[in-house]
């Protein structure tokens, strides 16, 4: 059984996505009960869940661009990378679903009181700038150094951009979870949490997937020189 | 000590160039002065005064990418970077060096800038002075390590406003904040821890970026 999951982890990975965002979706339309706000707060489930997995791919692309200029790791830039990528995916994706949210809510498509859609274009035109410049560096070390140190930036500006934010803004935002811990009923959590890891999983398969095929193309690369 | 007198070497030796050349500062006040010109007709006529203050935050983010842009390019074309990185000197003195010159253009930019707005649009308080001084700060450490970044790359002056504006944000609200609210000191506040930490990680990453 071991093996077999070593062996094809991509699938099992799949597998368990797919397993988990049927569930979520089941659980968020059929189990969570429905509060005051009606119907449109089930997206929150699903825009709270993308947000934090954007969070999560950012922070592994940062570790792991640490990981680039600290152990001189040859494998980890690609893998920063590819974790960016799809941080930039699920950020946008929070951008969508924000917006929807922001509409039925308060009745327009942007909300500038909302800290969490603010934040997140800052870090989307931040992140989208990383492509940038990654991609007008040509191959080789300089880029790699360079994507890395950029990554690293990506890092500190979440936090200071979350203080930034709160701080020219007055708090409108409906607060999920304060001091006191979740600010919803057990049912709503348990739905939330589902679906949550239901995206988590969905981000690391489409991760794998994603440095499958770089990898690919590098070694397709290799080889091509090594023909020349 | 020798770390500080390799800074100050290079420091000296932008400040020399640019008084023998003068191509950068000049550039940046009359860009300023023009933006401030810009602006009153920007602000319809009861706009409140608030307004103008928020405008010289744009006018001092877009003069110091102006400098910024052309930070290495004496450096670039004459390839002046390879000697330096060679030059037995620690990395970062050269990012230290850069960003003092950077900040001596910036403030002599702004030394005409302010009081020029002061004049035009509205008497300038103390804590937003405040403000603007750790703004410079912060928009010379994080400018000179992306100028770097941004002068390694095929882009080159393009790609400097896409790094650096979104990493300006931040110090924008910092200085916004400390211009137009009532309780300013939390504002400077946060422009200080701005500065610590990206002061402290350009620093300790500019090695990364001038070598490979």
């Amino acid at each position: 059984m071991s093996t077999w999951l070593r062996n094809n982890r991509l699938a099992a990975l799949a597998a368990l996505a797919f397993a988990l965002i049927s569930t979520a979706i089941g659980l968020v339309f059929f189990y969570a009960p429905v509060d005051e706000d009606g119907l449109n707060q089930k997206i929150f489930y699903f825009h709270v869940g993308i947000a934090l997995t954007a969070y999560a791919c950012f922070a592994w692309g940062g570790w792991k661009a640490l990981r680039v200029l600290w152990k001189r790791d040859e494998n980890a830039d690609l893998e920063s990378y590819v974790a960016i990528h799809q941080g930039v995916i699920f950020g946008a994706l929070t951008l969508v679903t924000g917006s929807i949210w922001a509409r039925y809510r308060w009745g327009h498509w942007w909300e500038w009181h909302e800290d969490q859609l603010v934040l997140f274009f800052v870090l989307f035109l931040f992140y989208a700038a990383y492509f940038m410049l990654r991609f007008s560096v040509p191959p080789g070390p300089r880029r790699v150094n360079l994507s890395a140190v950029y990554a690293l930036f990506g890092v500190a500006l979440v936090p200071v951009s979350i203080l930034a934010i709160r701080l020219s803004q007055r708090f409108i935002h409906p607060v999920a979870f304060d001091r006191g811990g979740p600010n919803m009923a057990g049912s709503q959590f348990f739905a939330f949490c589902v679906s949550w890891a239901a995206m988590l999983v969905l981000a690391a398969t489409l991760y794998h997937v994603e440095l499958a095929g770089k990898r690919i193309d590098v070694r397709l690369r290799e080889l091509r020189e090594a023909l020349r | 000590m020798t770390y500080l007198a390799d800074v100050g070497t290079l420091a000296r030796k932008d400040l020399l160039l640019e008084l023998r050349a003068r191509d950068t500062l000049p550039a940046m006040l009359l860009f300023v002065l023009s933006t401030l010109v810009i602006f009153h007709f920007v602000l319809p006529g009861d706009s409140s005064e608030l307004a103008a203050a928020g405008l010289l935050w744009v006018a001092i983010v877009f003069t110091s990418l102006l400098g910024l842009s052309r930070a290495f390019a004496a450096e670039r074309e004459q390839g002046v970077i390879d000697g330096l990185v060679l030059a037995p000197i620690d990395r970062s003195a050269i990012w230290l060096g850069k960003a003092i010159s950077i900040l001596v253009f910036l403030g002599l930019a702004e030394i005409v800038a302010v009081p020029a707005f002061a004049i035009f649009f509205r008497p300038v308080s103390g804590a937003m002075i405040a403000g603007i001084v750790l703004a410079d700060l912060g928009i010379a450490a994080v400018g000179t390590l992306l100028a770097a970044m941004a002068a390694a790359s095929r882009a080159r002056e393009l790609l400097l406003p896409l790094l650096f504006l979104p990493l300006a944000i931040p110090i924008v609200v910092g200085g916004v904040g400390a211009s137009v609210t009532g309780d300013p000191a939390r504002y400077v506040g946060f422009l200080g821890l701005y500065d610590a930490l990206f002061a402290i990680i350009c620093w300790a990453s500019f090695e990364y970026v001038v070598t490979e």
